[in-house]
């Protein structure tokens, strides 16, 4: 049911049911290029929700919630903001040598209760929880936690925007993300709450999926120390994408999920 | 260039031979496999005759999601790609004759449609039933029958997918 889970997610981020769409659609966003060089340096980002990865055929994505941090960690705002029919857009000069982070973060809390009879949902925060009614029955609360990120290098990687805030589902990388070649191994260390993620799926979809018969989705799960190991045997962008289901540590709150999704890019040797 | 479907102009040619069908029995049964996926989508299916040339001769079954409303099943037909190439993109849909509902998991008869005419109108040599397949965040598959007609003494010809086809078999019965 984890899927489902993702599904309602994204939904709720889009303002939807989920049964207004009965499809689990993905939330991405695709840099133009990861790898850069020389002066006058941008990206361009593309960002979707689909149901097959990096095409764009069902919604853009919302860009609230979206940071751009430099390699000297300073915040930068996002260029030439477009929404389109089917996807948003953003530019990013990279002005700076080293590793650009960009990233969408999606914290929220969801509730079910009964009022009068009938089945309500609620979305809010645990400053606007006053908002219930008074009179609301079978409260349930849920905690919500995404976070979707992208890397991008102009010059020699850098680590300096990659350091977690041990806080939620992360990718603590071991190899730089912006240093993955065909024949290496890439390792990952997944956190919760900067705790290491044991057993944790994590599933990988290479890009082209038109031009395959199959999927050909990889699920590789974490070590004990949390730690991924990812043998790239095909160059392309990747979708990487995991999610967790605990309890939270909020006493009103009931479930807590957390998600964390990454394109990263693979090159060939 | 828009090319005539087949099924009215076989229907017709049925209607001056005063129904002329085949006597040889055609049955086709095909097997949808479970598949431990975390998201399941019934696979949308297409049965279609062709020659060796790869000409196609007559669409014999479709089975997609023809409940949605706006007709908005018919978006991902385009993933059963060949079928889509060979027939799905001259046809205007709704179509009648041929088409129904997904099929869950299981084996499978498949109504041919207007086989029996169909087939009374080919010429002796080699043909071939197509059966592709294609699933909603999940794959695509084409499986091959191949047959010669006309057909001399009863025989099954058989197939088998990996991914989103099961076992798929052909009767043919003189």
């Amino acid at each position: 049911m984890k899927r489902n889970t993702l599904l309602t997610a994204t939904c709720l981020v889009l303002g939807l049911t989920a049964a207004s769409t009965g499809h689990a659609h993905r939330a991405w966003m695709l840099p133009s290029a990861t790898v850069l060089s020389g002066e006058n340096v941008w990206v361009t980002v593309d960002a979707a929700v689909s149901n097959s990865i990096f095409y764009f055929e069902y919604h853009p994505l919302g860009l609230d919630g979206l940071i751009v941090k430099a390699p000297d960690g300073a915040g930068l705002e996002p260029q030439n903001q477009a929404q389109t029919r089917y996807r948003s857009v953003f530019d990013v000069e990279l002005t700076q040598e080293g590793t650009y982070t960009v990233e969408i973060r999606n914290d929220g809390l969801f509730g079910r209760y009964n009022l009068n009879g009938e089945a309500k949902r609620w979305r809010g925060s645990l400053d606007t929880l006053t908002e219930l009614p008074a009179d609301a029955k079978d409260l349930e609360l849920t905690e919500s936690q995404r976070r979707m990120q992208v890397f991008v290098t102009r010059g020699a990687p850098s680590f300096e925007t990659l350091k977690p805030v041990g806080q939620g589902l992360e990718l603590v990388p071991l190899t730089h993300p912006n240093d993955l070649f065909v024949g290496e191994q890439a390792q990952f260390r997944f956190t919760i709450d900067g705790e290491p993620a044991k057993e944790l799926d994590i599933t990988l979809i290479r890009e082209g999926i038109r031009y395959r018969d199959q999927v050909e989705e990889r699920v590789i799960t974490t070590d004990a120390e949390g730690i991924a190991r990812i043998d790239w045997t095909h160059p392309g962008m990747y979708w990487l994408e995991t999610q967790v289901e605990t309890s939270s540590k909020l006493p009103q709150v009931g479930e807590r999920r957390l998600g964390y999704s990454a394109t990263l890019e693979v090159l060939p040797l | 260039m828009k090319r005539p479907s087949l099924v009215p102009l076989i229907a017709a040619v049925g209607l001056l031979s005063q129904g002329a069908v085949t006597a040889t029995e055609v049955s086709l049964e095909l097997e949808i496999p479970q598949l431990p996926v975390a998201e399941y989508h019934r696979p949308y299916v297409a049965v279609w005759l062709e020659n060796d040339q790869g000409r196609h001769l007559a669409d014999f079954a479709l089975w997609y999601d023809l409940k949605l409303r706006n007709n908005e099943g018919t978006s991902w037909l385009k993933d059963m790609r060949l079928w889509w190439r060979r027939s799905g993109r001259q046809l205007s849909f709704p179509v009648d004759g041929f088409t129904g509902a997904t099929r869950a998991p299981g084996v499978h008869q498949v109504a041919l449609a207007n086989a029996g005419q169909v087939l009374a109108e080919l010429e002796p040599g080699q043909y071939r039933i197509m059966i592709e397949a294609a699933r909603e965040v999940g794959g695509r598959e084409l499986v091959e029958l191949a047959f010669a007609w006309p057909v001399a003494s009863a025989r099954t010809v058989t197939g088998q997918g990996e991914y989103e086809l099961g076992d798929v078999r052909l009767q043919l019965k003189p």
